[in-house]
């Protein structure tokens, strides 16, 4: 008997374990030809400018005059060793720090505050775990957010999941919640701030393979901060090295997207790994 | 085992008086009467047999817990029935039921429980709702933590029983005082888990909710109160048992109606069996109390992997 009342609560849980495993699998082997929707949405990209900004905190100085122009719907990786710099320009560009000097601009507006244009994909997911997938992806609420928030969530392969707690996901799921998070205002910038570090090797192609997609499909603006040199290489149009506050090398990456391998990507992977 | 024979006999028939006994004793006996039965069963129904092995050592080891309770009471009846034990000291437990039996039959039972139960109430809703809001104030507005803070941390300090007398001079011994003290009693538990639930709310969290775009009234009733609920909850619990014992307290020091004055009255009177009625109500009260809090935590926070069923829970 004791075997039947010790297994009742584990079984459900190595069922509901094994279940979530499954279906991560499946979309695993599923997702290079991850359903593209049809009348995919395309929005506005915003440009985004920095002018001769520093940033300092007290008297270390992090970012020393840099100067980026990012053109509308580039997609933009910033790589660098920690303590580079990488966090913060990401923390000025959404308006969560502002410069010590100098001017960051989203398309032609100031950042003075949070932009409400600009949306954050943090390291970790960052959901609310008493609310359910649905009610994370509409945090925001406003007219009409259930529906968004469903056509979102549909959009990052998770549609049926709206009514879980986060608990139960796995880390890649509430990854792909959190990016759903993210595109349900449309925003005109997209940060990703090592959105992809903690993840396995699977899981992590499989999420840039759906945030390429997402991004060629609506068409914003992207930075991704990243110390991950071959993700930068395989995803970005324009690889830019953040080294001591200051821009040691920027690159555009002219190779065919979907398995940079060649010997050109392996020289390009070369040039930016010397710079950090 | 030579002693539970006749005292189980004993227990039984006075039992039969209190009408309570037998009842919770009945699964049990079926439970042996199915071993015996499962024993001697033909081989063709073997797996029925075991079956039926497994029902009643599933029964037995979920009444294992009550055997020594029960054991207890048999002895402590067996006790008073000899004459070892005074019902001036205890009375036996057939005693309390007929006590029982009889408060409920005549209305008072049911009228004093429900008079100390409203008084509990009262004082919490008052204390419970002053202690949040000052929780809530000081967890998300600095200037109010740094000006009260520290004042409610010296206040927390003073036993909240101490200042009867005081109470007594300034409220009388009328309800507003038993009121009062309850208040008192659970102000400060539910301020300080509602305080330190809402400073522990993850920064993360917070600053996820600034970008995006939350209003301060949706982040603090999304984000930071959902955030705190645990900790609230907990306070809650603490409030509860700090409230019936505030309670039995000043209501045994002076009252005209209630729990308290029914055990006092009956101590006059040397009804023991009253007065262990009424240690047996307070006990009960608490423990529904909480019962209910539980149920209100599996409810709210079901979101918890440790509230969830077959999670693997503290609670």
């Amino acid at each position: 008997m004791e075997i039947f009342a010790a297994s009742d609560a584990e079984i459900s849980a190595a069922l509901r374990d094994r279940e979530s495993r499954e279906v991560e699998i499946r979309e695993t082997f599923r997702s290079p030809r991850f359903p593209e929707t049809a009348t995919a949405e395309r929005w506005q990209g915003e440009r985004i400018r920095l002018n001769n900004v520093v940033k300092s905190f007290g008297a270390r100085t992090v970012l020393r005059r840099l100067d980026l122009d990012v053109p509308a719907g580039q997609f933009l990786a910033v790589v660098g060793r920690s303590g580079g710099g990488k966090t913060t320009l990401m923390r000025l560009i959404c308006g969560l720090d502002t410069a010590t000097s100098g001017e960051v601009r989203i398309g032609e507006a100031p950042v003075t505050g949070l932009m409400p244009q600009v949306r954050l994909l943090f390291q970790d997911a960052r959901l609310a775990p008493w609310q359910r997938v649905i009610g994370n992806v509409g945090i925001a609420r406003g007219p009409g957010w259930r529906e968004k928030a469903h056509a979102a969530l549909k959009d990052v392969g998770l549609a049926d999941r709206g009514r879980e707690w986060p608990s139960v996901l796995s880390g890649g799921q509430k990854q792909r919640v959190a990016l759903a998070r993210a595109l349900v205002s449309r925003p005109g910038v997209l940060l990703l701030d090592e959105p992809f570090g903690a993840l396995d090797a699977l899981t992590r192609v499989e999420m840039h393979r759906l945030t390429e997609r997402i991004w060629k499909e609506h068409g914003f603006t992207v930075v991704l901060i990243t110390h991950d040199v071959a993700e930068a290489v395989s995803l970005a149009d324009r690889v830019v090295v953040l080294r001591q506050g200051e821009i040691a090398l920027d690159v555009p990456v002219d190779l065919p997207r979907g398995g940079r391998t060649g010997a050109e990507a392996a020289r390009l992977h070369e040039r930016i790994l010397a710079a950090v | 085992m030579s002693l539970s024979g006749p005292t189980e006999a004993i227990a039984f028939t006075q039992g039969a008086a209190a009408g309570t006994v037998p009842a919770s004793r009945v699964p049990a006996v079926t439970g042996a009467q199915a071993e015996r039965h499962d024993a001697a069963g033909a081989a063709g129904r073997s797996r029925l047999a075991s079956t039926g092995r497994a029902l009643g050592k599933s029964l037995a080891k979920s009444l294992a817990p009550w055997a020594l309770p029960l054991a207890i009471l048999a002895v402590w009846q067996a006790a008073a029935s000899l004459g070892f034990l005074s019902s001036r000291v205890l009375p036996a437990p057939g005693d309390v039921a007929i006590a029982f039996w009889r408060t409920l039959r005549d209305g008072t039972l049911l009228s004093n429980i429900s008079v100390s139960t409203g008084r509990a109430l009262t004082g919490l809703a008052i204390g419970g709702g002053i202690g949040f809001a000052l929780g809530v104030l000081n967890g998300v507005w600095k200037p109010a933590e740094t000006a009260l803070d520290s004042t409610l941390q010296m206040l927390r300090n003073v036993p909240h029983l101490a200042i009867i007398p005081l109470v007594i001079l300034w409220f009388g011994i009328d309800e507003e005082a038993k009121i009062f003290l309850v208040a008192v009693g659970v102000a400060f538990p539910i301020y300080l888990n509602t305080y330190h639930g809402i400073r522990n709310v993850d920064s993360g969290l917070i600053e996820m909710a600034r970008v995006y775009g939350l209003s301060p009234a949706a982040l603090f009733t999304r984000i930071v109160l959902p955030g705190a609920l645990p900790s609230v909850l907990v306070g809650l619990r603490y409030a509860l048992g700090i409230m019936w014992l505030t309670l039995i307290v000043a209501e045994t020091i002076s009252s005209t109606e209630g729990i308290g004055y029914m055990t006092m009255n009956a101590r006059e009177f040397l009804q023991t069996d009253v007065v262990v009625l009424g240690v047996l109500a307070y006990a009960l009260l608490g423990k529904l109390a909480d019962s209910l809090t539980r149920a209100i935590e599996q409810r709210a926070l079901a979101w918890n992997p440790a509230y969830q069923p077959g999670g693997k829970g503290v609670a």
